[in-house]
C-alpha cells in the first residue's frame, strides 16, 4: 500500500492556516472523499489502462514559499513563453500557485478580471464562484480529482466580460503557464482555476506546462470553464515536457447555447492523463473536441473525454488522433452520453491511431450511452500502421523512405493541426511537430 | 376523382399552401409547374398524407371520400400513388421484398389473397420489362446506393406494380437522361386510361412532349395562379416565371394583403 | 404520426407462445446448493469419480468468487439456496429410439414445433433435446455414428467418451473462469456433446433445443463441441421456457474447439421467456460461450439472435490462437418492455495473420436497455491481425436505452483494427415512404427492423432465418414509438 499519510499532514496544515476560509468546507468534503476513494488502481474502470498509483510512491512537497521563487530566472520564463505573448494576458503558476508578480494582465478590467479564489469568494463574484467551483466533482468520481479539490487555495477566478470592439473580435489570448520547480524537492502541484465566460463573451485560452529541475514532479491540475449563453471559447492545451507526470482535467460547462472548441496536444511527458469534459447543459450547444498525441520513449498518454448531452439539439464533434512510437502507450476513452431530455442530439466521435513500433501499444474505448431516441450518434476508431500504398507511392516519386514517413505522419496530424485557429499558435505547434518528426527519423 | 378545395397547409408555423383549388377527373393528365419553393412537393405530400404538413383549411375528396381523414396507407390502398421527388433508402430491405409487401398489403385491403411467389414473379418480370429495370437492382437494398436515375425508375416500377388510380409524379423527370425519360413516359402512358388520372409535377416542357397533359397549372407562392392547356407550358418555357410573378403580384396582393411582405 | 405511434405502443405484446407448462412427473433434488447436492447430482447421473472431483473443485472455487457487478444490468440479489439444481422429467431409463419417448413429452415438442421423429429427416437437422436438467432425446444418432460423428448428451459422453471429455472439458472456459461458469461447472446437469472426426464435414445441421419446464429450477447445461482437423460442423441452439412470475436462472457454458483448418459455425436463437410487460418474471440468461481456434486456419463463427430473457449477459468469444485463424460474431439483440441485455464478444488475437469480424445490431424498445460490450485484443505476437467491428443500435421509443462499450487493445504495429458504431431511430421519411405504398406502421417497422438486421440474418441457416425473422416481428409488436 502507498503511504499517503503525508498528504493528511499537508491537508491538516492547510486547513489550520486557513480555518475560516470560504474554501475550507469544500476542501474538507473533498478530502473525505479522497480518503474514502483513495488513489484509483487498475481495477477502477476509468483507470483501467493507466496506472497512477505508482506515481504516488514518492513523498511530494506541495506548495512553496514565495521566497523560493526568486530562483527562476527571466531567460527560463522567456523560453517557455508562447507566441504572441506580449499581446496576451499571461498567468504564471509555480507548483500550483498563482504568482501575480510574474504574470501580466494586459486586458482592462472591463474586459477580463483575474482574482485569487479566496478573494473572489469575498468579492461581488462570490455567488458565481460558489455556484460553479467544483461542478466537475459530479463527473469525476475518483480520488485523484478529490485530491485536487482538497487543496484548493492558490488558484484564480477569471471573469470574462462580453467586451467586443467588433463582432467576431476576441479578447486577448489568455495564456496559462504551469511551471513545476523541482530543483530541490519532489513536487506535487495541484493548480485549480475557474473561468467564467459571461454571456456573449469570446475568449481564447491556452495552457502549457514546463519543468525546471530534475527531481520528480507530478501535476494534478484542474481547470473549470463555465460557458454562458452565446459565449465562444477556444481552448488549447500543449503538453511538451519530457518526463512530466500529469493528470490534467479541463471541464467545460456550457450553460446556454454556446460554442466550445477545445484541442489538446501531447508531444512529450511521462505518464499523462487528460480528462476533458464537455457538459452540454443548454439547448443548441455547439462543441468541438480535438486531440493529437504524438509520443515516443516510454511516454504514456491517456485521453479521457466525456460529452454529456443534457439538453435538446446539441451538436458535438470529436476527433482524436495518435501516433505511438518506441515504447509509448496511448489510451483513448471517449464517452458520449445522451440523456433522456436531449432529443435531436447529433454527436460524432472518431479516434485514429498509428503504431510505429512493435513495442508501442494503444487501448481505445469509445463509448455511447444513449437514452433518447431521436438522435444521430456515431463513433469510429481505427488502429493501424502507416499506409503502405501511400508510402510506396511517395517512394516511387523519388522521396526517400524517411522523408516519406515524416510526410505521411505530418499529413495524419494535419487534421488536428488545422483546428488550431490562431495562426501564430498553429505555426508554433506545426514547427514543434516538424522538428519532432525529423528528429525521430 | 380528386377535388381539392381551398387547401391551406403549413409546417413549423410557415404557411406554404395558401388556398389551392384543383379538380382532377378520371382519364385526365394534369401538369403542375412553378418556381422552386412554390409548394409543389408540399401539395403532393399533403395529398399523400405526410403529417409534417398541417392542413389548416380546406377540403379534399378522393372518390367522394374525405381524403384528409384517411391514413397515408389507406390513401395508398384507395389508389393514390406518389412517386417521390427524393425516394427514401431502406437499408437491408430488398426492392423485391419491399414491393411484395406493398402489393400484398394492398391486396389484403381489398380482400384479395396474397400473390404467391410464382404469380408475383411473373408480374414483376412483366413490369420490369416495361420500365427496363435492371434485374440486379431488385435484389439490392431499396434505393441504397442507387443512382438518381435508378431511384426514379424504381418509383415508376413500383407505380406499374401497384397500378394506382391516381399517380402523382413529383419531378420524376429530373436527373434522367433522354432514354430514361422515354422509358418513364412509356411507363406512365401505359398506365394511362379513362379510369385513371395522372398529376405531373415538373419544371420542364421536355417531359410534357412525351406525356401530353390535358391541363397545365402554375403554382406560385402557394396558390394556383394560372391554368391552361399544354400551350401554357410552352409559354413558360419561353418567358420564364417572371411574367407570372408580375401578374400574380398585382392580382394576389389585391386579394391577399398579407402576402405583400413575403414576395 | 405521434398519436398513431402511441396507439401502436399500446397494442399488446403478442403473448409469448411458448409459455405453457408440460404436466409431467419430475425427479428433482432438494432446493439449495452444497456439496451433498453436488454429490447427489453426480450420483443420479452415475458419474465416475473424476467428474465428481471436478465438480467439487469448481464448487470450492465458486464459493470464493463474487457475482460480477460490471454489466450494465440491474436485478435483485439471487438467492442461490432457493434454486433447484436438478430436475429431470420421469421416463423410461433408456431409449432405444425416439419412438419410445413419453407421449406427453412428444406432444410438448410438437407444440414447440420441433420434430423428433426420425422419419422426418427431410428437415435435415439432428436434434438433441434437453428438458430442464437432462437430455431427453437425440435424433439421427445412428446415421451420424456411421461417419464417426459423436452427437449425444453430455451425460452419455461422460459415460462413453471419458477420454475426450477429460481432455477438453474446461479447456476453453476454465472451471473458475467467472462466477457463473464456476457455478455451472459445479452443478451442470446435461447439454450436448459433439465430436467431429478428422476430415469429416457434418452432412446435417446439429441442433440442441433447450426447454425449461419445472418450477424453481435453474438450468445449467454444458455444451462441448470438438472439431478435429479439417472438419466442419454447423450447430444450432434454440431455447424456450414457460411463463412464470418468478425469475429463473439459466447459467450455461459452451466450449468450442476448432483444430487445424476446422470450422465451427454456432447459431443461437434465444427466446427464453422475457417476463411480462411490467417486467415480472423471465429468465436470467447468464451464459459463458467461448471457442478456441486452436489450429492453423481454423474458424469459429458465432451467430446469435437474442430476443428473449429478462436479462441477457453473454459474450460469445473466440481465442484466435492458431495462425491465420478466423473468428466471427454476428448478433441481433432485441429488447422490449423491461428486458435488459448486456451482450457482445471478445476476439483475442494471439496467432499471426488472424482475422476477426464483429457485426452487432441492437434494437431497443419499450423501457428496455441494450448494451453492446466487446473486446478486441491484438497481442504482441499477433502480427498482421485484422479486426473489423460494426455495432449499430436502433431505438424505438424514447424510454429505452442503447449503449456501446467496445474495448480495443492493440499491442503490435502490424495489426489493423477498425470499429464503427452508430445509433439512430427509424426515420420518419422511411415510415412515410412505406405507408405511401400501402404498408401499415407495424408492418413497416418490422420490415425496416428486419432490413436493419439483415446482415446478421444472412448468417443463419435457412430454417432458422425464417424463424428468427418471425421472432423479431412478434417481439416488436406494440413497441413502435
Ligand atoms: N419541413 C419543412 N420545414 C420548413 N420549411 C419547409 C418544409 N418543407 C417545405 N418547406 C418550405 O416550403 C416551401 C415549399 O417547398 P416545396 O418543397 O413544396 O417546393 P417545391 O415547389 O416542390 O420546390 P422545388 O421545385 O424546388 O421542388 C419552400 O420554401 C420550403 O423551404
Ligand atoms: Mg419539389
Amino acid at each position: 500500500m502507498i503511504d499517503l499519510s503525508y498528504i493528511q499532514k499537508r491537508f491538516d496544515q492547510l486547513q489550520a492556516s486557513h480555518p475560516n476560509d470560504e474554501l475550507a468546507s469544500l476542501r474538507t468534503e473533498a478530502f473525505n472523499r479522497f480518503t474514502r476513494l483513495g488513489i484509483p488502481g487498475l481495477r477502477h474502470e476509468e483507470w483501467k489502462y493507466t496506472n497512477v498509483s505508482n506515481l504516488f510512491n514518492n513523498e511530494y512537497q506541495q506548495a512553496l514559499s514565495a521566497s523560493a521563487l526568486s530562483g527562476i530566472d527571466q531567460s527560463f520564463l522567456d523560453s517557455i513563453r508562447l507566441p504572441g505573448s506580449t499581446d496576451a494576458d499571461e498567468l504564471f503558476f509555480v507548483n500550483g500557485r498563482f504568482i501575480s508578480s510574474l504574470s501580466s494582465i494586459r486586458s482592462s478590467n472591463d474586459e477580463l478580471i483575474v482574482i485569487s479564489l479566496p478573494e473572489a469568494l469575498k468579492s461581488d463574484f462570490a455567488a458565481i464562484v460558489k455556484q460553479h467551483l467544483g461542478h466537475s466533482n459530479r463527473y469525476l468520481e475518483d480520488g485523484i480529482h478529490a485530491l485536487n479539490t482538497s487543496f484548493i487555495n492558490d488558484g484564480v477566478f477569471i471573469y470574462v466580460h462580453p467586451h467586443l470592439k467588433q463582432p467576431g473580435d476576441l479578447n486577448r489570448p489568455l495564456y496559462f503557464y504551469h511551471i513545476s520547480d523541482v530543483r530541490d524537492n519532489h513536487i506535487l502541484s495541484q493548480p485549480r482555476n475557474l473561468i467564467f465566460a459571461a454571456g456573449g463573451s469570446r475568449i481564447q485560452i491556452t495552457e502549457t506546462f514546463a519543468t525546471i529541475g530534475t527531481m520528480d514532479n507530478l501535476s494534478n491540475q484542474v481547470l473549470e470553464v463555465v460557458v454562458n449563453k452565446d459565449a465562444y471559447v477556444e481552448y488549447y492545451k500543449i503538453q511538451n515536457t519530457v518526463n512530466a507526470n500529469q493528470i490534467s482535467t479541463t471541464h467545460f460547462h456550457q450553460t446556454g447555447k454556446s460554442y466550445v472548441h477545445a484541442l489538446s496536444l501531447t508531444l512529450n511527458g511521462g505518464t499523462i492523463r487528460n480528462n476533458t469534459n464537455l457538459i452540454l447543459d443548454g439547448e443548441g450547444c455547439d462543441s468541438h473536441l480535438y486531440g493529437l498525441y504524438l509520443i515516443n520513449g516510454r511516454t504514456h498518454v491517456d485521453n479521457h473525454t466525456l460529452v454529456d448531452n443534457r439538453q435538446p439539439n446539441c451538436y458535438s464533434k470529436e476527433l482524436y488522433k495518435g501516433i505511438m512510437d518506441e515504447y509509448a502507450t496511448g489510451v483513448f476513452n471517449g464517452k458520449i452520453k445522451v440523456e433522456r431530455l436531449a432529443q435531436k442530439t447529433n454527436a460524432y466521435q472518431s479516434n485514429k491511431n498509428i503504431l510505429l513500433s512493435d513495442h508501442a501499444s494503444i487501448n481505445t474505448k469509445p463509448q455511447l450511452e444513449i437514452f433518447a431516441d431521436d438522435v444521430k450518434c456515431s463513433h469510429g476508431c481505427t488502429v493501424g500502421t502507416l499506409d503502405e500504398n501511400a508510402m510506396f507511392y511517395l517512394q516511387a516519386r523519388g522521396i526517400p523512405q524517411q522523408n516519406a514517413k515524416a510526410l505521411l505522419l505530418k499529413a495524419f496530424a494535419m487534421d488536428i493541426l488545422v483546428q488550431i485557429k490562431p495562426d501564430r499558435l498553429r505555426n508554433y505547434v506545426e514547427q514543434l511537430i516538424s522538428d519532432r518528426l525529423l528528429i525521430n527519423e | 376523382m380528386l377535388l381539392i378545395q381551398d387547401i391551406h397547409a403549413e409546417t413549423d408555423g410557415k404557411k406554404i399552401l395558401k388556398g389551392v383549388n384543383l379538380e382532377i377527373k378520371a382519364g385526365e393528365v394534369h401538369a403542375i409547374m412553378g418556381p422552386n419553393g412554390s409548394g409543389k412537393s408540399t401539395l403532393a405530400l399533403v395529398l399523400a398524407g405526410r403529417e409534417e404538413y398541417e392542413v389548416t383549411q380546406g377540403r379534399i375528396t378522393f372518390f367522394g371520400k374525405n381524403l384528409l381523414e384517411l391514413s397515408p396507407e389507406d390513401r395508398a390502398h384507395e389508389g393514390m400513388f406518389l412517386a417521390f421527388q427524393y425516394p427514401v433508402e431502406i437499408p437491408g430491405v430488398s426492392t423485391t421484398q419491399f414491393i411484395k409487401t406493398a402489393v400484398n398489403e394492398n391486396r389484403k385491403y381489398h380482400g384479395e389473397a396474397p400473390l404467391d411467389a410464382v404469380a408475383f414473379l411473373k408480374l414483376m418480370k412483366e413490369k420490369m420489362r416495361l420500365v427496363d429495370m435492371d434485374q440486379s437492382l431488385l435484389t439490392r437494398s431499396m434505393n441504397e446506393g442507387f443512382s438518381g436515375g435508378e431511384k426514379k425508375r424504381n418509383e415508376i416500377f413500383q407505380m406499374a406494380m401497384l397500378e394506382p388510380s391516381l399517380a402523382i409524379l413529383d419531378e420524376t423527370d429530373s436527373g434522367l437522361d433522354i432514354d430514361a425519360l422515354r422509358i418513364v413516359a412509356k411507363g406512365v402512358n401505359t398506365l394511362r386510361n379513362e379510369n385513371r388520372a395522372i398529376l405531373l409535377i415538373t419544371h420542364y416542357q421536355r417531359l410534357l412532349e412525351y406525356i401530353v397533359p390535358d391541363f397545365v397549372h402554375v403554382l406560385y407562392n402557394g396558390q394556383i395562379v394560372r391554368s391552361g392547356t399544354k400551350d401554357l407550358a410552352l409559354e413558360l418555357e419561353e418567358k420564364g416565371y417572371d411574367f407570372i410573378r408580375e401578374e400574380s403580384e398585382s392580382s394576389v396582393s389585391a386579394t391577399q394583403p398579407e402576402n405583400i411582405s413575403k414576395t | 404520426m405521434k398519436d398513431e405511434l402511441s396507439t401502436l405502443q399500446q397494442t399488446v405484446l403478442k403473448d409469448y407462445k411458448y409459455g405453457f407448462v408440460t404436466d409431467i412427473e419430475t425427479d428433482t433434488v432438494p432446493k439449495g446448493l452444497n456439496e451433498d447436492v453436488i454429490r447427489l447430482i453426480s450420483a443420479k447421473k452415475k458419474e465416475p469419480d473424476w467428474m465428481l472431483e471436478w465438480r467439487l473443485k469448481a464448487y470450492a472455487g465458486w464459493l470464493k468468487m463474487e457475482e460480477p457487478k460490471w454489466p450494465n444490468v440491474a436485478y435483485p440479489p439471487i438467492d442461490y439456496q432457493d434454486i433447484i439444481y436438478y430436475a429431470a422429467p420421469q421416463q423410461k431409463p433408456s431409449l432405444n429410439s425416439i419412438d419410445d419417448l413419453d407421449p406427453e413429452l412428444k406432444r410438448t415438442f410438437d407444440k414447440l414445433g420441433i420434430s423428433l421423429e426420425e422419419q422426418k429427416r427431410l428437415s435435415g437437422v439432428a436434434v438433441d433435446v434437453v428438458m430442464d436438467s437432462v437430455s431427453v432425446a437425440t435424433s439421427f444418432k445412428k446415421q451420424l455414428e456411421e461417419i464417426g460423428i459423436i452427437f449425444c448428451s453430455m451425460g452419455e459422453a461422460i459415460q462413453n467418451h471419458p477420454e475426450l471429455v477429460k481432455k477438453y472439458l474446461g479447456s476453453v472456459v476454465p472451471m473458475t473462469d467467472n462466477y457463473f461458469a464456476a457455478l455451472n461447472s459445479a452443478v451442470f446437469t446435461d447439454g450436448s456433446f459433439c465430436y467431429i472426426p478428422k476430415g469429416v464435414r457434418c452432412p446435417m445441421e446439429l441442433s440442441t433445443y433447450f426447454r425449461i419446464n419445472a418450477e424453481n429450477t435453474g438450468q445449467f447445461e454444458r455444451t462441448l463441441i470438438i472439431a478435429e482437423d479439417e472438419s466442419y460442423v454447423s450447430y444450432l441452439e434454440g431455447c424456450t421456457a414457460p411463463m412464470r412470475d418468478e425469475n429463473q436462472l439459466h447459467a450455461a457454458v459452451v466450449e468450442l474447439v476448432a483444430l487445424e483448418k476446422a470450422e465451427i459455425k454456432y447459431s443461437t436463437v434465444q427466446n427464453w421467456y422475457p417476463g411480462d410487460k411490467e417486467g415480472h418474471g423471465g429468465i436470467y440468461n447468464f451464459v459463458t460461450k467461448r471457442g478456441i481456434c486452436q489450429g492453423y486456419r481454423s474458424k469459429i463463427s458465432w451467430t446469435q439472435v437474442e430476443t428473449g430473457s429478462a436479462i441477457t449477459w453473454k459474450y460469445p468469444s473466440v481465442i484466435l490462437k492458431g495462425d491465420s485463424s478466423i473468428g466471427e460474431f454476428y448478433s441481433i439483440a432485441l429488447t422490449n418492455n423491461y428486458q435488459q441485455a448486456d451482450t457482445g464478444t471478445k476476439m483475442i488475437h494471439l496467432g499471426k495473420n488472424t482475422k476477426s469480424r464483429i457485426v452487432s445490431k441492437g434494437i431497443s424498445a419499450g423501457f428496455s436497455n441494450n448494451s453492446y460490450r466487446g473486446l478486441v485484443r491484438a497481442s504482441k505476437w499477433a502480427t498482421n491481425a485484422r479486426n473489423y467491428s460494426q455495432c449499430d443500435s436502433l431505438l424505438l421509443g424514447d424510454r429505452c436505452g442503447a449503449h456501446t462499450f467496445p474495448y480495443i487493445e492493440v499491442k503490435n504495429n502490424s495489426s489493423v483494427v477498425e470499429h464503427e458504431a452508430t445509433t439512430s431511430k427509424i426515420g420518419e421519411d422511411q415510415l412515410f415512404y412505406c405507408k405511401q405504398r400501402g404498408i401499415d406502421s407495424e408492418t413497416a417497422v418490422a420490415l425496416i427492423v428486419n432490413g436493419f438486421a439483415r446482415e446478421v440474418m444472412n448468417q443463419l441457416p435457412m430454417e432458422f432465418a425464417v424463424e428468427a425473422q418471425k421472432l423479431l416481428a412478434i417481439n416488436l409488436e406494440g413497441s413502435v414509438g
